[in-house]
């Protein structure tokens, strides 16, 4: 019981980071219809910019309280991401706007390996340290044998508060609801007096400043930082929002949350239920495999609508 | 109309911007490395070196290379002739990417340009695929630290290695773990790879055979962030002893989540993750680790302090792990160079199995497969954070 409730809390700590990355891509899929496959490396560079602001603060003065510094940088770091965002957007997917699907997808790759490569020639080759500014160390959960650490526990919180906010933003304001407008019709939503080029850098740029948050949080959480860092939490993400229904905000919440809990809980018992076959290994595969019965029993994945054509 | 001008001018802005970028790419290229200049007179003799550039073991890559460099750049200096001929030496720098795939690219791509020989791969798992390559080509290949057994054993003429093998390494730590630890029981984890998978596997043999109990088999990958399931699970088992088959980007991050979850076992690991770096990665939770070099500790060879300060000199940074190696190996193409009066791949590789040679990592002599003679595990743990030589197995 002890290892299934330690299991679980894993998972949704993993499926935090993925559902907060994921509303990244299902917001832009939503308004633009294409997949921002430099978005992992925005979440890259977010964890670098803010190693290197950390970095400062820290020679300047020690006396800060860790929360405190990490409550100065986050906003800077979120702002650099919104602003990098906005310039994929402008650069590598507003001159293909009418140019065939295929075009902004290849860019978009382009881009992502573009900002490694230049995050490495920055930031170097090495795996740099995070310093550690939450607390670490493992809190026992009562008498259930399972621990969670302090981090954990902020991490969680702040993507389930981030969440909420930015529902709150699309369902209920003005801009929420030029978004929505856009997404359903782009024409008809410029007849009807919304800019699409500025709601769709506003959605850039939101999505930017949650990869950005995310950088930071596992940067946090893990205590190191790379270049190549971003990779396979935004293929993570990218399937948790396919998972959920691309496009759809909850669906990203559901499908990162669900993917996060699929793995922790594959890794630890595959090997039991398949009788040893099947080892921990296997713990992607199960999580693909998940995704593809889901995709062969629901096309538009666990919330998505059915969308009609576009005219 | 409007629209169709602005949009025309973004696009001249992209290309502006693009262009811009790759002009500061290839800036930054040309400072990185200045041997790679064509050589002012002499004949140009190029030596290959591959180890992934990218990707997450990409500190290690550069650290492999910087010690070939090293080698090179004072051969040149110090001025090479050959068959009555000036020879200038450069070098050509490859990305494997840690990828088998790209491996074998790369390594077509150096049989291409006519290299005399390779330094490289780093990992066993692009070594062995590349192999077939340079075999059929009839170029040496030199790995500073392909250290999984079957590379030599495919019955190549010319596969060589200056590191002991996993088929030494996975014993010395685990005799460590039943004798010395006296652990009754162990966990073990790879990271899918051949050289983790193989380390493992020798690791496993050998415990069992000295009757420790292994009580959980898991397996990652090498490009994995979270190990906390994996470990979770572990936890459950209950183990004195965690083994990882894996490299230092990966064995850090799980040694430092271990102690997050509370784990009190001990972690010990291959030469894969025996790095300076690990201190950094792993945090405080380093102090758990014991880890085995498949070769001499740094401190203990004779030129190793000077190694490590003209290294500091030359690159602004600190030996990783395997650069003394990649130094050792191009002296040792150079030195078969010598030895056959000539410059021709074939003629190097007919005198390579004769090499005897006093290098910076001990003394070099090949048996009959390409391994090393002299084979040398060092066993480490952590004080302090700096890697500290536990112990020296001679084979």
């Amino acid at each position: 019981m002890d290892i299934f409730l330690q299991q679980i809390i894993n998972g949704l700590v993993l499926g935090s980071i993925y559902a907060l990355i994921a509303l990244g891509y299902t917001m832009v899929y939503g308004v633009l219809g294409i997949i921002n496959f430099a978005h992992g490396e925005v979440l890259m560079i977010g964890a670098m910019v803010s190693l290197s602001l950390l970095r400062l603060i820290l020679s300047l003065t020690s006396d800060l309280p860790g929360w405190l510094t990490l409550l100065i940088v986050l906003p800077v770091t979120m702002a650099v991401c919104a602003g990098l965002s906005y310039w994929i957007e402008r650069i590598a997917y507003r001159p293909l706007r009418n140019a065939p699907r295929l075009a902004p997808l290849i860019s978009a790759i382009g881009m992502s390996i573009l900002l490694q490569t230049i995050a490495m020639l920055i930031w170097s080759r090495n795996p740099m340290t995070y310093p550690q500014l939450l607390p670490s160390s493992p809190i026992e959960l009562g008498t259930t044998g399972a621990t969670i650490t302090g981090k954990e526990i902020v991490i969680i919180v702040v993507a389930f508060a981030v969440m909420y906010g930015l529902l709150f933003l699309v369902e209920k304001t003005k801009l929420g609801r030029a978004m929505r407008a856009t997404a359903e019709q782009t024409q008809i939503a410029s007849l009807m007096g919304v800019n699409p080029n500025r709601v769709i850098s506003i959605t850039f740029m939101l999505g930017g400043a949650l990869a950005g948050l995310a950088g930071v949080m596992i940067a946090s959480n893990y205590g190191n930082v790379h270049f190549y860092m971003g990779f396979i939490p935004g293929l993570k993400a990218f399937t948790a929002a396919v998972l959920g229904g691309i496009g759809n905000l909850q669906g990203a919440m559901l499908g990162g949350l669900l993917l996060g809990l699929i793995e922790a809980l594959g890794a630890g018992y595959i090997g039991e239920l398949t009788g040893g076959v099947f080892g921990s290994n296997y713990q992607d595969i199960f999580a693909f495999l998940v995704l593809i019965l889901v995709l062969v029993l629901r096309p538009t994945g666990l919330l998505g609508e059915k969308v009609s054509d576009r005219a | 109309m409007m629209n169709s001008h602005a949009s025309k001018m973004s696009f001249v802005k992209t290309a502006i911007a693009l262009s811009v970028t790759t002009l500061l790419l290839a800036a930054c290229g040309k400072g990185g490395d200045k041997t790679a200049a064509a050589p002012a007179d002499g004949i140009e003799v190029k030596i290959g070196h591959v180890a992934p550039l990218t990707g997450p073991i990409a500190h290690l890559g550069k650290d492999n290379e910087n010690g070939a460099r090293l080698a090179l750049e004072e051969i040149n200096k110090a001025g090479l002739t050959i068959d009555g001929k000036k020879v200038v030496l450069t070098l050509v720098p490859e990305d494997d990417a840690e990828d088998p795939k790209t491996a074998t690219q790369v390594a077509q791509k150096l049989v291409d340009a006519k290299v005399v020989g390779v330094v490289g791969h780093l990992n066993s798992g692009t070594s062995i695929p590349a192999s077939k390559i340079y075999s059929d080509a009839g170029i040496t290949q030199i790995s500073p630290s392909a250290t999984n057994p079957d590379y030599t054993k495919q019955g190549f003429k010319t596969t060589y290695r200056l590191v002991a093998t996993d088929a030494q390494q996975g014993p010395a730590l685990g005799d460590y773990v039943a004798k010395t630890l006296k652990a009754k029981t162990v966990a073990i984890v790879d990271d899918s790879s051949q050289y983790g998978k193989g380390l493992a596997d020798e690791f496993e043999k050998t415990v069992k055979a000295a009757g420790v109990k292994v009580v959980a088999r898991e397996a990652s990958n090498n490009k994995a962030t979270d190990f906390k399931a994996i470990l979770t699970k572990i936890k459950g088992s209950k183990p004195d002893v965690i083994m990882y088959g894996g490299m230092d980007a990966t064995g850090g991050p799980l040694t430092k989540q271990a102690a997050e979850l509370g784990i009190k076992a001990k972690i010990v690991g291959g030469d894969g993750m025996c790095t300076e770096k690990l201190a950094e990665l792993a945090g405080d939770a380093v102090v758990n680790v014991t880890c085995s070099e498949a070769g001499k500790a740094l401190s203990k060879m004779a030129q190793g302090p000077d190694f490590q300060k003209r290294y500091k000199e030359r690159f602004n940074s600190d030996v990783q792990i395997y650069a003394p190696f990649t130094y050792d190996a191009v002296y040792v193409l150079v030195d078969a160079m010598k030895r056959a009066n000539s410059t021709d791949p074939a003629k190097i590789l007919v005198v390579m199995p004769d090499t005897k040679m006093n290098g910076l990592v001990g003394n070099i002599a090949f048996d009959s497969k390409g391994d090393m003679k002299e084979g040398v595990i060092t066993l480490y743990d952590f004080k302090d954070k700096k890697k500290t030589v536990l112990d020296v197995i001679n084979m």
